[in-house]
């Protein structure tokens, strides 16, 4: 806070003393009415059993919602939907980009015409890719997509990806997930990348280090606070996956059987089986819970691991 | 291990690409550098002294010439296969590994039969640390050292491999004055006890000349003088090599040489000892700041400015209508009584610090 150099009246001291807090009123009347008050709401919601929207009123007040939710087999799909999707997701997502980071690093020549190809599913919108990628993987009675087409071509059986088995259409929706995220990560890794000192590689060709050895020892340390943010992020954001979901297999994800957590909070409020805010509530905490968990395990370990500069 | 380098050129492509011209950063370099000798390369920024050194390192490759080590050509080998150590202007220590860690670097790219234990590498590594003496350090983080102290980890860890050539780039100029001075003595030192071909630039002549065996002059590519830091002083072949060297700088006054005299404006200044050998015309006069005697019937008038005690000596500031620089510096024992109220200072010069050039060339003229 700065401080007043000629206090001439008391009143004028006291206002300076709080001059900052009056600065935030506005921003933390905001924050109040539209983060703090709903959050504290999603709270109570998820403890008021048999609550019911219309009329205001509701049974008791337990842990009944969390109950419902846990023992819920939709809950428990998208639950297990949820974690196949980040845990293959965010590695993979990370490792390619990382991969295409450096390529794109130690090219020279259309350098800027890759960054741009590489960076457009960014700017793209997740319905019409969507559209794209199910138009590649479809397979309907008459015809089938490309890549049906390519499986053909090497001797294999068409294999349904929308509508198939589940395992297909997890591999869909893996595949359409780190496709969708990537261009973000390989932004973040090529400017990580290209602020290496360059001298530090000249420092380790003099010394007749091996590109693996510099990758692995200078490389990779350096760069090394940028992938925790990425893997973060990633976690946290693969952990919300709703949109994806619904660009590929529509909006009847319990259907599909690829219900994500968020669908199924989504689903409990505005679904065909919706209007329970309860279980919503109790379902978003969880999921809350959960994001929270993985978070500060990833910050424990990054601060383990990360430099010093 | 001597260093011969044979009409080394680097030639670069300009960066403006337009302009098809080469920027021509090293130009026909020939030298030989004597076995375990300190070489000090000295210029302006962008007479190519870096990359000499680049070149020599093998981080870039030569347009044209030759170098070898020792009778090995090594122009054609890469970096790694010519055992050089090199400390950059910025260190280039790794920020996220110790300083054991740091120095021990080079000894993991070891291969085949040379390579060493962890063992073998800790006892190599604070032997390197001992020899500048920073082995109380090992464990710190670079970050957590002075800038004198980087300095020795990086060169530590250029000499961990015992290389047959050192070369270092600006390795004083990221130092504070003091520290300057200590760690040029330092660099003396390691390199006398390691007996290795140090070659080392600079753009400060001070640094070249108070620890150099040999200084090279450079600018815009061309090599201008090599010699000892002091016969380049007293004999320098150009103008260029006269202003470059010393401090303060050589004062240049545009001159003549007339009836066996030079002339710095009406007044003849010097007589000269065999006039048939000088050619009569304009001339540029140097003089160095220990060339001037106060004498009041001197024969070269100055205005005076003022004068600046510095304790042993005393630095007199005038100026004259035919002088280059802006003031005439001149240093005189401080056992002189200056009149500082007085308009004018007369001088008598000192034949030998009196350098005459060609008004065109601007190279020497011997008299």
């Amino acid at each position: 806070m700065e401080n007043d150099k000629t206090p001439k009246k008391s009143g004028k001291a006291f206002l300076s003393q709080f001059k900052g807090y009056i600065y935030l009123i506005p921003a933390l009347a905001f924050l109040g009415v539209f983060m703090i008050y709903p959050l504290v709401d999603v709270l109570i919601y998820s403890f008021e059993e048999g609550y019911n929207f219309t009329s205001q009123t509701r049974l008791g007040v337990g842990l009944y919602n969390y109950s419902y939710v846990l023992h819920d087999t939709y809950f428990t799909q998208a639950l297990k939907n949820t974690f196949i999707i980040v845990i293959i997701t965010v590695p993979l997502s990370t490792g390619i980009a990382l991969l295409i980071s450096l390529g794109l690093n130690s090219i020279k020549p259309l350098k800027n015409a890759f960054q741009t190809i590489y960076f457009l599913p960014y700017v793209t919108n997740t319905l019409a890719v969507g559209l794209v990628f199910m138009i590649l993987f479809k397979k309907t009675a008459y015809t089938d997509g490309m890549i049906n087409l390519l499986i053909n071509a090497f001797g294999g059986e068409s294999v349904d990806f929308i509508d198939g088995p589940y395992w297909a259409k997890m591999m869909v929706m893996c595949i359409y997930t780190i496709w969708v995220v990537m261009p973000f990560k390989i932004l973040i890794l090529t400017s990580a990348l290209a602020s290496v000192n360059p001298v530090y590689y000249k420092a380790a060709r003099v010394d007749g280090t091996s590109p693996f050895r510099i990758f692995y020892k200078i490389t990779l340390p350096m760069i090394s606070p940028m992938i925790f943010y990425l893997v973060i992020t990633g976690f946290i954001g693969a952990f919300k996956a709703y949109s994806d979901e619904v660009a590929l297999f529509g909006t009847d994800l319990n259907a599909a059987g690829m219900n994500t957590l968020v669908g199924y909070v989504y689903d409990m409020l505005y679904g065909n089986s919706g209007g329970y805010p309860s279980y919503a509530s109790a379902a978003a905490l969880i999921l809350f819970a959960i994001v929270f968990t993985i978070t500060i395990i990833n910050l424990m370990l990054s601060e383990k691991t990360s430099i010093t500069q | 291990m001597k260093v011969v380098l044979e009409n080394l050129t680097k030639k670069f492509p300009n960066r403006n690409k337009k302009i098809k011209d080469y920027v021509i950063a090293v130009n026909d370099f020939t030298f030989e550098i004597p076995d375990g000798k300190l070489i000090g390369l000295l210029g302006p920024s962008g007479c190519g002294k870096s990359t000499t050194l680049n070149l020599i390192s093998g981080l870039e490759k030569p347009t044209s010439g030759k170098i070898y080590f020792g009778d090995v050509d090594v122009t054609e080998l890469p970096p790694e296969n010519r055992g050089v150590g090199l400390v950059f202007q910025s260190y280039a220590l790794y920020p996220h590994l110790t300083v054991e860690q740091n120095i021990m670097f080079p000894l993991g790219n070891l291969k085949g039969s040379e390579k060493l234990t962890k063992q073998e590498m800790k006892e190599k590594a604070l032997e390197a640390a001992k020899l500048v003496q920073i082995d109380g350090l090992m464990e710190r983080k670079p970050s957590e050292l002075s800038g004198g102290q980087q300095q020795r980890v990086a060169i530590a860890r250029a000499l961990v491999k015992m290389p047959k050539v050192l070369l270092l780039d600006e390795p004083l100029s990221n130092l504070d004055a003091r520290l300057r001075l200590q760690t040029r003595e330092e660099i003396s030192r390691i390199q006398r006890e390691t007996g290795i071909t140090t070659i080392f630039v600079t753009h400060d002549q001070e640094e070249a000349m108070s620890i150099s065996d040999m200084i090279v002059v450079m600018k815009d590519g061309v090599v201008h003088q090599i010699g000892k830091p002091q016969s380049v002083y007293d004999d320098p072949v150009n103008m260029f090599v006269a202003k470059f060297l010393g401090t303060p700088p050589i004062n240049i006054f545009r001159g003549e040489v007339k009836n066996g005299r030079i002339y710095i404006g009406d007044e003849d200044v010097l007589n000269i000892a065999e006039p048939k050998k000088v050619k009569e015309g304009e001339v540029y006069v140097g003089v160095r700041p220990e060339g001037f005697i106060l004498n009041d019937k001197g024969r070269f008038t100055c205005n005076l400015e003022r004068v600046e005690v510095m304790g042993r000596d005393t630095s007199v500031v005038s100026k004259h209508d035919a002088c280059e620089n802006v003031t005439i510096r001149s240093i005189v024992s401080a056992e002189n009584n200056i009149d500082t109220d007085a308009k004018t200072v007369k001088f008598d010069l000192k034949p030998n610090k009196v350098y005459l050039f060609n008004k065109e060339t601007q190279d020497r003229i011997m008299f």
